[in-house]
């Protein structure tokens, strides 16, 4: 694994975990106490399981550890967080109790029973269990013409767009399965994706990306994109992302116009690009194996990892961030920890296309088999969860789950089809994010306040929870020699260029000042002087040191290891 | 086999009728909102712009004196009305909600330079610089809400007459004594012609008098020697006095911490004491760039309002070091008097361009009722722009204010100068024998000494 750039230290994070669960759980249970006296002795066991889950819930909300006041001096300071941090354990709860009581719907689940393999079970038996809305989401739609689908959906779920690669466009209503707009560009199409809500989308054609509107109208042509393999839009920052076939990325603003970021990969022509939703990092799968990851406004990538000895093939992000999945061509399927940049499991297969959905279940799609994998222990162990094969010689392209739905969108060379997996979406929407009951007026409202919630591409980075937080002072790292050069040359300037007081007859002889002026650059330089020499006297030192250790002859010297053998 | 899947209709989820609020759902859950930390961060970026924005704290001016603006007062049982008298003495009680004068108390020769309202609101007392004390009837609020526009004047009920010119009156808190500032302090009753106390402290006059809101019988004064002295009215003599390097303008008691006073100080700052422990001020607040004329508490005792001869109001959190807002326009010349609104929400000022301004006291709040949706989202913005206040992008905007060139220049003169010279003790220090020069904090420095 290769890690580039400025990238932060990722955490220990088992450990820290740990401790963090620890804490939550003596905090839970204290609060407990103060409210009914001695949990242990006086609830019943069903209410103790209850306060147990709430527990759990509440810190799901907290959203990681509370600060240590413990370290703090200022005692002003420490009563200021101290309130906060019992604000944040008050609104946690309030969150944990709303999700208990109020939220409308359960999550979808598969269960077998006795001898019965949850991966063995076909879509017609579930069919026959489910209520006919339910069922009315398998279906196949047939389009032999218009070559591999490609599927993208809206973040609400409630619409699809479909591109096929010989120039077929569509627009879906997902609710009520009705065609909204479609299509024929007359060109190759390799990509689509939606913008920030269903009005607009972008499809990556033959010479250029366009940008089309609802009704089918080309809004925009991109032409400064070039030959884009594939798009990408990241909602909260309003960008278009594309990588075209000379490797370049490129993030557009949508709002502006404006292109903000240009860079060169150097790694050749891909088509593996996928966002990661936790912090709007664009990573890319490169033939020699390698995922880098990018933002826009640094040149380099954010990290690259070597992941495959072979060509990557798909790659995913889990809803969350810390997981990403990737597929290489030598039929592995690999589980990665992007906290730790490791590789946390690996399963065989091999993988055209892959998918998270919002609940975390793995959709792997390859020929014309679907594989959908689950982490049931917890433990991020995946396992088969589901499977499913359309018909013989379709070859699937692309699977989408859709949001909010226990569905699963499968784009293949003939046409789209559409499966249901149980347990796959997030039940409960929330209105103000992601509403699949939209009204016009509430997307207009919508767009509005996304438009002023705009992040700029500077918040793109890989920990976004550093935001509104200060630098630690450790990292102040020590200036470099050539900061310090150009320290000492704006010294020396400053002192030549102040001026010399006149002074009393025959001290103004040019003589003289031309003495007190290099006596004034000396005084300047001095400090830095002997900054330097007290540097050199150290790294002497540490020679020094590691010179005693190895007392052979100067000429035998090199063939000397650091480390003798033990 | 057991087998569940998400299935929604539409009627639960949408409203049956159009006329039915739309359903809104929510669910809390971190995973959905990405990036939450940046969009609160640019949500508290936009609030403060926005407060901005809509900073617009000038609501009118009432005009109708024909010289400076000397002396206010309000009347704290009646919200909408305030009294200003002015330096051709002339003295008129003004409806703030409709800004016209509603009455005029004509009589005095001189200018007026002290005006109090008894604590139930009946009785307006005044005195100036012609050496009376005069005793007025407040018309009743009826009067004032009548649309009458014919003013009604009336005649003084008393005139007391005094040796020499008066300078500050106030009235005492739920009692019916007030007392008088002048060559000394005199402590009168509404129905006695003559002083029923008097205290003389030093030779020079006095030029500010407040009763404590807490307790009745104490008064601060300030005079023209400097001086700060605390009475007590149950004794004879007087209780403290403190001496500061430069003169004490006005005073104002806090209301909600009686025991704690401000002082305006003829030094650009105020000064807040404990009036328990004079030997060192609680805060310093600086910001104003010519002497502070005058200063009045709000009734939450949070914060206080500023005028100053260098043509500003400013606002200062009562532990603030610095003013949290500043107010200004091209044509308010010197404030020699302000006011804050009894419901804590307006500030007015009256100054030597015959004029009396209202300002809201919050710049960028809403008036008028506000709809409850409207109250939850400047909440969420207040919350946003408290939590992020600290960050640089944040803290500038929140913090910056636009002044007029000579205050903006006069300001960073001052800064230089307080510089210098801490400079110059720096280098007196470093260069005398150690613990031989010993600073004082800004608290003390100005302090030349406490007499009991």
């Amino acid at each position: 694994m290769v890690r580039e750039g400025n990238l932060e230290n990722p955490k220990d994070d088992d450990d820290e975990e740990g401790l963090n669960l620890r804490n939550i759980k003596l905090s839970g249970q204290m609060g407990a106490k103060q409210e009914n006296g001695d949990p242990e002795n006086i609830l019943p066991p069903l209410e103790q399981e209850l306060s147990h889950e709430l527990d759990t819930k509440v810190k799901k909300y907290l959203r990681g550890e509370g600060a240590n006041l413990e370290v703090l001096k200022d005692k002003k300071l420490k009563g200021q967080l101290s309130v906060r941090e019992d604000l944040y354990g008050i609104s946690a709860k309030a969150a944990a109790k709303a999700e208990k009581w109020l939220m409308p719907s359960e999550g979808g689940y598969l269960e077998a029973e006795g001898i019965e393999k949850t991966w063995r079970i076909k879509q017609d038996a579930i069919s026959r269990e489910v209520g006919i809305s339910s069922a009315k989401n398998q279906y196949d739609i047939v389009l032999p013409d218009f070559g591999p689908y490609t599927l993208d959906f809206t973040p609400s779920g409630r619409y699809m767009a479909a591109a096929g690669r010989k120039g077929h466009l569509a627009v879906v209503d997902m609710k009520n399965m009705s065609l909204i707009k479609e299509l024929q560009v007359r060109e190759t199409v390799r990509d689509v994706v939606f913008l920030h809500n269903e009005l607009f989308f972008a499809a990556a054609q033959k010479k250029y990306p366009y940008i089309y509107n609802r009704d089918g109208v080309e809004i925009h042509c991109l032409k400064e994109h070039g030959v884009v393999t594939r798009l990408q839009f990241l909602k909260n920052h309003f960008l278009l992302v594309s990588i075209n076939k000379n490797g370049q990325l490129r993030y557009q603003d949508v709002t502006m116009g404006e292109m903000i970021g240009n860079l060169r990969t150097g790694l050749g022509r891909t088509d593996v690009m996928q966002t990661n939703p936790f912090n709007g990092v664009v990573a890319l799968g490169h033939s020699r194996g390698i995922v880098s990851m990018w933002k826009p406004t640094s040149a380099v990538p954010l990290v690259k990892m070597l992941c495959h000895p072979g060509p990557i093939t798909a790659m995913a992000f889990h809803p969350n961030g810390h997981l990403m999945a990737t597929s290489g061509k030598e039929k592995k399927i690999k589980i990665w920890d992007l906290r730790k940049f490791e590789v946390l499991q690996t399963l065989p297969g091999h993988a055209k296309t892959l998918d998270f959905s919002q609940k975390g279940l793995l959709a792997a799609g390859t020929g014309s088999f679907v594989h959908v994998l689950g982490d049931f222990s917890g433990s991020r162990n995946y396992s088969r969860y589901m499977g499913h094969s359309i018909v013989k010689g379709y070859q699937i392209g692309k699977v989408a789950f859709r949001p909010y739905e226990d569905v699963l969108g499968i784009g293949h060379s003939m046409g789209w089809s559409s499966i249901l997996i149980p347990g796959a979406g997030e039940p409960n929407f929330d209105t103000w994010l992601a509403n699949p009951f939209e009204t016009t007026k509430q997307r207009r409202e919508k767009e509005i306040h996304s438009l002023l919630d705009k992040l700029p591409p500077e918040t793109i980075m890989l920990d976004p929870s550093k935001i509104g937080t200060l630098k630690s002072a450790k990292k102040k790292d020590k200036p470099t020699k050539k900061e310090m050069e150009a320290e000492m040359e704006a010294a020396v300037l400053a002192a030549k260029g102040t001026a010399i007081k006149k002074k009393t007859k025959g001290k103004n002889k040019p003589s003289k000042i031309a003495v007190k002026k290099k006596e004034k650059v000396e005084r300047a330089k001095r400090p830095f002087l002997d900054q330097q020499m007290k540097e050199e006297e150290n790294v002497a030192k540490k020679k020094q040191k590691i010179g005693e250790e190895i007392s052979l002859p100067t000429a035998l010297q090199r063939f000397a290891r650091k480390k003798a053998t033990a | 086999m057991k087998v569940k899947v998400i299935s929604r209709s539409t009627d639960e989820f949408t409203r049956e009728r159009s006329q039915d609020l739309q359903r809104v759902f929510h669910n809390f859950d971190p995973n959905l909102r990405t990036q939450e930390k940046a969009v609160e961060y640019k949500r508290a970026l936009n609030a403060a712009k926005l407060d901005k924005i809509f900073a617009r704290p000038f609501i009118g001016a009432m005009e109708g004196h024909i010289d400076a603006v000397s002396c206010m007062a309000k009347n704290p049982n009646y919200l909408k009305g305030i009294f200003s008298g002015s330096m051709d003495g002339d003295i008129r009680l003004w409806d703030i909600a409709n800004r016209r004068t509603v009455c005029q108390f004509p009589g005095h020769q001189g200018a007026v330079k002290g005006l109090t309202a008894s604590t139930d609101g009946s009785t307006l007392v005044s005195c100036g610089t012609d050496c009376t004390v005069r005793l007025w009837n407040v018309p009743v609020a009826t009067i004032m809400e009548s649309d009458n526009l014919s003013n009604c004047s009336s005649e003084p009920r008393a005139v007391y007459t005094g040796e020499n010119a008066f300078w500050a009156v106030d009235h005492q808190w739920n009692g019916d004594l007030f007392a008088t500032a002048g060559a000394q302090v005199d402590i009168w009753n509404h129905n006695r012609s003559q002083p029923v106390n008097t205290f003389k402290w030093g030779t020079d006059s006095v030029i500010s008098v407040r009763f404590n809101p807490g307790e009745p019988n104490l008064l601060a004064t300030s005079a023209s020697d400097r001086s700060i002295i605390l009475y007590d009215l149950r004794v004879s003599s007087p209780a403290r006095k403190l001496i500061m390097r430069t003169k004490t303008n006005s005073i104002s008691w806090n209301p909600m911490e009686p025991m704690n006073f401000t002082a305006a100080n003829e030094d650009c700052n105020c000064y807040s004491y404990d009036a328990r422990k004079l030997e060192e001020a609680k805060c310093v607040h600086k910001d104003h760039v010519s002497a502070v004329m005058d200063i009045d508490f709000s009734p939450t005792g949070r914060e206080f309002v500023t005028g100053s001869y260098d043509r500003t109001v400013r606002i200062f959190l009562y532990n603030g070091g610095h003013s949290r807002e500043v107010y200004h326009t091209k044509r308010m010349q010197r404030v020699f008097s302000v006011k804050f609104s009894c419901d804590a929400s307006y500030v007015i000022s009256g100054s030597d361009d015959t004029n009396l301004r209202l300002w809201k006291a919050k710049a960028s709040e809403q008036l008028g009722v506000l709809l409850p949706r409207e109250q939850k989202k400047h909440e969420y913005n207040e919350a946003l722009k408290k939590r992020y206040k600290h960050l640089p992008e944040v803290k500038r905007i929140i913090r910056h204010r636009h002044l007029p060139k000579p205050i903006f220049k006069a300001g960073a003169l001052r800064r230089v100068m307080v510089e210098a010279e801490r400079r110059k003790d720096e280098r007196r220090k470093a260069h005398s024998a150690p613990g031989s020069i010993v600073t004082e904090p800004m608290r003390k420095r100005r302090i030349i000494k406490e007499v009991e």
